[in-house]
């Protein structure tokens, strides 16, 4: 691998600025490595290299001419949910097979605009619906740590695509945890921030109350780094919060240097609940003693309504996604079946939408109908968004006693591809710990602490645990001090950046 | 809402009303899986009382107006040309009127 494609995205963006390197060397090496191992990993959906090649000239030009912000020319991958104009736009579904956007999403055009290069899109699972990206209709993506493992959904093409080096930095988006469980599942970092402070705007829409764009990193200063750049107020989002962004690169670069006396964290005991592997268990608790170390007061705290956070959100998003699906209708873009003059304008509808739509869509769009429909409404979708408000009160209460809340980022490490659990309730119970965040509109993140052992033992590699931390609304920053913290004591403990024990490809 | 029961017919109607053309062993998948998570989620009707207000959003939702200004829209050839069907520049859609 070329040692560009080793450096974090603080260190490529430097080189680039000093001349040590070029974007447009840095952006040759990373499409060399996708050219090299993607057809494992099945990472991306689309390499979009010429376009990729104009951008890191452009941002050699601006680093020639004395403009450069932190990132320029410093490559990003890209989730396949984000609306990028004139490349290919899937959200992983046949519906929009071929569909050229008119137009750019908020976020992506914010990264151009700040001299970062787009590589491609990568590989999630259909209109972000899953947790192994096998619900992809085109290819599953591969864990870089075992390829016969799931990298996490529905993130996963973005993580798999940063922890087998095929970029330094990716997008995603995280309705239930579509970021934070990859990122465990993947030994890479991953943040949910507050809802609202990140642009929906060009975001293929899963479920609009919860639908949170994200970034993900190798390390949590780079993480920082690509958040601050994508987050902010847009006009053009009608849920978007008019507040400063929370100043998360200079959280992470305090959490690193000064560690943590004086804070406190609690423990969610309602998420130390059944499901949780004893391996994964074993690293949550070694991390809390590594929290320990570093001054904080660690506590366990109750948030008893935590546990019908699933109930509620597979109410809460299939009801918005049959909403939000609703635009696949067959007559101003994608899809169209059956229309030969035969068949009425419903008959296409429907038989487009059979044609379009994969097994893990339709059922929750049917949920969603059902749960909306005449008579169930006030039983089901009315009873969730109560839910909802007694999660948030919970936190609200939590936040009182504590700074920030953690829990494991998801209770098993990855399990093999293929073999997931038929049963969709059985899948949608391991969200129970990313769920509660994403209800509540919370930031959360994902960092890597360490490696358990596998609990089927047919894998030779340790696969990588999660820690989730989370924190009270707007405080995105205090995530990024906790996981900074804890990623400079483990980096220093084991003499390397976590990623680095990855087997190579 | 223990006792909920999901019919084959429950599914049909369903997916009629999502525009959904569904088959019959999809029905049967459906009706099945629906049937053990609403079975479920029963649980949040006891907790979940009416005195709780309902939270659709976290972050308080207000109309959003910009200026009654006339500004660049897309390009009608860029929209037209992903559409599946046109017609002298303009969307074609499917017969919308049954025969009778």
């Amino acid at each position: 691998m070329n040692e560009i494609t080793r450096m974090s995205a603080a260190e490529l963006a430097a080189a680039i600025r000093t001349g040590q390197t070029t974007s447009v060397e840095a952006t040759t090496a990373y499409l060399e490595r996708i050219a090299a191992v993607d057809e494992r990993t099945g990472a991306f959906l689309h390499v979009s290299a010429d376009l990729a090649l104009a951008r890191a000239k452009d941002a050699d030009e601006r680093v020639r001419s004395g403009t450069a912000g932190p990132l320029t020319g410093v490559p990003v991958a890209v989730k396949d949910a984000f609306v990028t104009r004139g490349v290919p736009t899937t959200a992983g579904s046949r519906f929009l097979e071929g569909w050229l956007p008119p137009y750019e999403s908020t976020v992506t055009a914010r990264l151009a605009d700040a001299g970062l290069v787009m590589l491609g899109k990568t590989n999630m699972d259909e209109f972000a619906m899953g947790s192994t990206n096998e619900n992809s209709a085109y290819r599953p993506a591969a864990n870089p740590w075992n390829l016969q493992r799931t990298p996490g959904g529905s993130s996963g093409g973005s993580a798999a695509a940063v922890g087998a080096y095929e970029a330094p930095l990716a997008l995603g988006t995280d309705t239930g945890g579509s970021i934070r469980q990859p990122a465990a599942l993947s030994g890479i970092v991953g943040m949910k921030p507050t809802y609202g402070t990140s642009s929906r705007y060009g975001v293929i829409a899963f479920s609009s109350s919860l639908d949170t764009p994200g970034p993900f990193g190798r390390t949590v200063l780079d993480t920082a780094l690509l958040h601050e750049a994508m987050s902010g107020h847009d006009p053009r989002d009608a849920t978007s919060i008019d507040a400063p962004v929370s100043p998360v690169v200079q959280a992470a670069r305090r959490g690193a240097a000064d560690g943590l006396a004086g804070l406190t964290v609690g423990v969610v005991s309602e998420l130390l609940a059944e499901g949780l592997e004893d391996g994964v268990r074993a690293e949550f608790d070694a991390a809390l003693d590594v929290l320990r170390s570093l001054g904080a007061d660690v506590r366990e705290v109750s948030c008893p309504h935590f546990r019908h956070g699933v109930s509620a959100y597979y109410l809460i998003a299939p009801s918005e996604a049959s909403s939000n699906l609703a635009r696949f209708d067959s007559v101003r873009y994608g899809l169209r079946v059956g229309d030969d003059g035969e068949h009425s304008l419903e008959e296409v509808m429907s038989l487009t939408r059979e044609a379009g739509f994969g097994p893990e869509v339709k059922r929750r769009i049917i949920l969603g109908t059902y749960a909306l429909s005449a008579g169930y409404h006030d039983e089901f979708y009315a009873q969730a968004l109560r839910i909802r408000t007694l999660i948030a009160r919970d936190f609200a209460a939590a936040f009182e006693q504590v700074d920030v809340l953690v829990s494991p980022t998801a209770p098993t490490v990855a399990y093999p591809l293929g073999k997931a659990n038929t049963d969709p309730l059985a899948i949608y119970l391991l969200d129970l710990t990313t769920l509660p965040a994403s209800l509540a509109g919370t930031p959360a993140m994902s960092v890597p602490v360490g490696l358990a052992d596998d609990p089927l033992e047919d894998g030779e590699q340790r696969l990588p645990v999660g820690l989730q931390i989370m924190a009270p609304e707007l405080r995105d920053d205090r995530c990024y001090l906790v996981a900074a913290a804890l990623e400079a004591a483990q980096d220093a403990a084991r003499g390397g950046v976590f990623l680095e024990g990855a087997p190579a490809l | 809402m223990a006792d909920q029961k999901i019919s084959r017919a429950d599914v049909a109607h369903l997916a009629r009303l999502a525009r959904l053309e569904v088959t019959s062993e999809e029905i049967d998948i459906f009706a099945a899986q629906l049937e053990s998570i609403l079975e479920h989620v029963a649980a949040i009707g006891e907790v979940a009382t009416g005195d709780i207000p309902p939270m659709s959003h976290n972050v308080p939702m207000t109309n959003v107006m910009r200026p009654d200004a006339v500004g660049a829209s897309l390009a009608r050839d860029e929209v037209l040309a992903q559409a599946p069907a046109v017609e002298q520049d303009r969307f074609r859609v499917p017969r919308i009127l049954d025969e009778e």
